[in-house]
């Protein structure tokens, strides 16, 4: 934690602290707790007044059947984001370590996509399946299905997890080749004369052995699907049709900037916060765990 | 490769090409759209092949009416803009934190601690759950449409100072204690030891938030209103929504492909670092 050796007390260090405590006061500490507070107002319909009223306004959220559908619905998002990305990357990365020369040339065909900004991930793919003129459409159209995320639901779902996945490839794909990489060649090769074939040696050492990062990797997904994917939604379908891609943390934002319900964005704020800290932890414990290897 | 298995080889690259190209897909596209002019990308089947309009539509989107029908900053103010923020926010990050990793490692000093979960605390609540709050605030200080309301709230963050704490832990004490000897003190210390010591921990870091800067949506979307502070990254939200009314995807897909060119260029041309920063921030 600290040097054995340091400097002497003095007025310096708060000096160089003061900097970051400032902003750290001014535009987290301030901000979250004025969220907390609001979660317990509630604002008359002219803005005039608010009213103290305790938990009211999560009870309000807790039986708000929209509410929960979004929860659902960031559940099923957030695990297929993860799934898909973390599948496609675990693949390439498998093959990937297998090649001798020019791993890190795949390496660098394959990780340059963690550079674009989600919205942009959005954007790509919404051309790419504009319901008139896109190139899948038209592809798809042929073998007999209409494409129109502007109508279906369960499309305009499909295509945003298409985009927030496609985009996490590159980072799933980087760490796994790093675990990969640092697995004993001896383990490997002792499995080989025992006569496992590549596929075997795969799901019976390999996967194991990474299965930390599997772990890390979740971790991150989620929180990335939770909160950044926010640029692909509001891009692309804007939560909609209906509400069919209102992820938690669109919701937040529509409800508070759109809807002006402060007291009940503020509530969905606290709940979200709550979530993020639980993963938080769920992550520092695994760090500490695998520290201990 | 533990054994050699030709067939195995074979389908091995056909793996990772087919990948490649299915991960290098979407941007192909968005390649080909920039090359074609408005009347062949309103025509179904879109071309997948490129076209020769890559520089008349560059000039346009560039430097030109943009996109017509809308209301629009010059997209190369845009790109100016973007990358103000993005240099303002990396720089800031990397400066604050420096410091605030060098007192609390270095020196020993009442409320070290409290400082220390103060800065932790602020790792776990990402800008979109307490936007609300955090934008009136901004208002209040008359933040709204400058290049400081854009940057100094996404500056504080624990992860950069977590990363150099990290590193002057490892540093050798045997080194301060030579330094003091020949009686350095803090800043002479600071400024000619544990700076070059960190010199690429510094520039790994710094590629890994030019990405994170230059990608900022939510924020710099809520708090410009005047569209010549616009980011490039936003603009194409507005892009999207013209596009319902003129599809102009040549200038629309232009756009995006330049607001992808910078972050894309700087992990590439430094992946060793990028490569570095991604490791060492989040673990």
């Amino acid at each position: 934690m600290l040097k054995r050796v340091h400097f002497p007390t003095s007025l310096l260090p708060y000096l160089l602290v003061a900097p970051q405590i400032a902003i750290t006061l001014v535009f987290f500490i301030w901000p979250a707790s004025q969220a907390m507070y609001q979660s317990f107002l509630i604002e008359d319909a002219f803005g005039l007044g608010t009213e103290f009223v305790w938990f009211e306004n999560f009870e309000v959220l807790m039986t708000d059947s929209h509410y929960l559908d979004s929860f659902q619905r960031t559940a099923v998002f957030s695990v297929l984001v993860a799934a898909l990305s973390m599948g496609f990357a675990l693949i390439l990365a498998g093959f990937a370590q297998r090649v001798v020369r020019g791993a890190m040339f795949y390496r660098t065909l394959l990780i340059w996509p963690y550079a674009i900004a989600p919205v942009l991930a959005g954007a790509l793919w919404v051309f790419m399946f504009n319901p008139t003129l896109g190139i899948f459409p038209y592809f798809l159209e042929i073998i007999g299905i209409t494409w129109n995320h502007y109508l279906s639901g369960n499309q305009a779902m499909l295509l945003v997890i298409l985009a927030a996945a496609w985009k996490q490839v590159a980072y799933n794909f980087l760490f796994y080749l790093a675990a990969m990489q640092s697995i004993p060649n001896s383990v490997i090769e002792a499995a080989a004369i025992d006569g496992a074939g590549p596929a075997r040696r795969f799901w019976t050492i390999v996967f194991p052995l990474i299965s930390p990062t599997t772990f890390f990797l979740l971790v991150i997904n989620m929180v990335y699907a939770f909160f950044e994917t926010f640029g692909i939604i509001h891009a692309v379908t804007q939560g909609g049709p209906g509400t069919s891609t209102t992820i938690l943390v669109y919701k937040v934002f529509n409800d508070g900037f759109v809807g002006l319900d402060l007291g009940g964005s503020a509530a969905q704020s606290v709940v979200l916060m709550a979530l993020v800290i639980v993963m938080t932890v769920v992550q520092f414990r695994f760090v500490e765990r695998k520290v201990a290897y | 490769m533990v054994e050699n298995r030709p067939l195995t080889t074979f389908v091995t690259h056909l793996v990772l090409i087919l990948g490649v190209l299915a991960i290098a897909f979407p941007v192909w596209i968005t390649f080909v759209a920039s090359t074609h002019n408005e009347l062949r990308m309103n025509q179904s089947p879109l071309p997948l092949w490129p076209g020769e309009y890559f520089l008349t539509n560059m000039q346009q989107t560039l430097f030109g009416s943009g996109l017509s029908g809308t209301e629009q900053a010059p997209v190369w103010l845009m790109l100016l803009n973007s990358l103000a923020m993005a240099l303002l926010i990396s720089s800031g990050k990397i400066v604050i934190s420096l410091l605030s990793a060098f007192a609390i490692v270095y020196f020993k000093f009442p409320f070290r601690m409290g400082f220390f979960w103060m800065i932790f605390i602020t790792l776990m609540l990402p800008v979109e759950v307490r936007i609300l709050p955090t934008f009136e605030v901004v208002a209040n200080l008359g933040m709204l449409n400058s290049y400081w309301g854009l940057s100094i709230p996404l500056i504080a963050s624990a992860t950069a100072t977590f990363m150099f704490r990290q590193v002057f832990l490892t540093v050798p004490d045997e080194l301060l204690e030579s330094a003091r000897i020949d009686g350095a003190g803090p800043l002479r210390f600071f400024f000619d030891i544990l700076l070059p010591l960190s010199r690429t921990n510094i520039a790994a870091l710094f590629v890994i938030l030019f990405i994170f800067g230059w990608n900022q949506y939510l924020w710099p979307l809520l708090i410009t209103t005047d569209t010549s502070m616009t980011t490039i990254v936003m603009s194409i939200k507005q892009m999207l929504e013209a596009a319902e009314q003129s599809p102009q995807w040549n200038i629309i897909m232009t756009t995006a492909l330049l607001a992808m060119i910078p972050p894309v260029f700087v992990v590439i041309a430094m992946q060793k670092l990028f490569v570095q920063g991604l490791t060492e921030t989040d673990k």
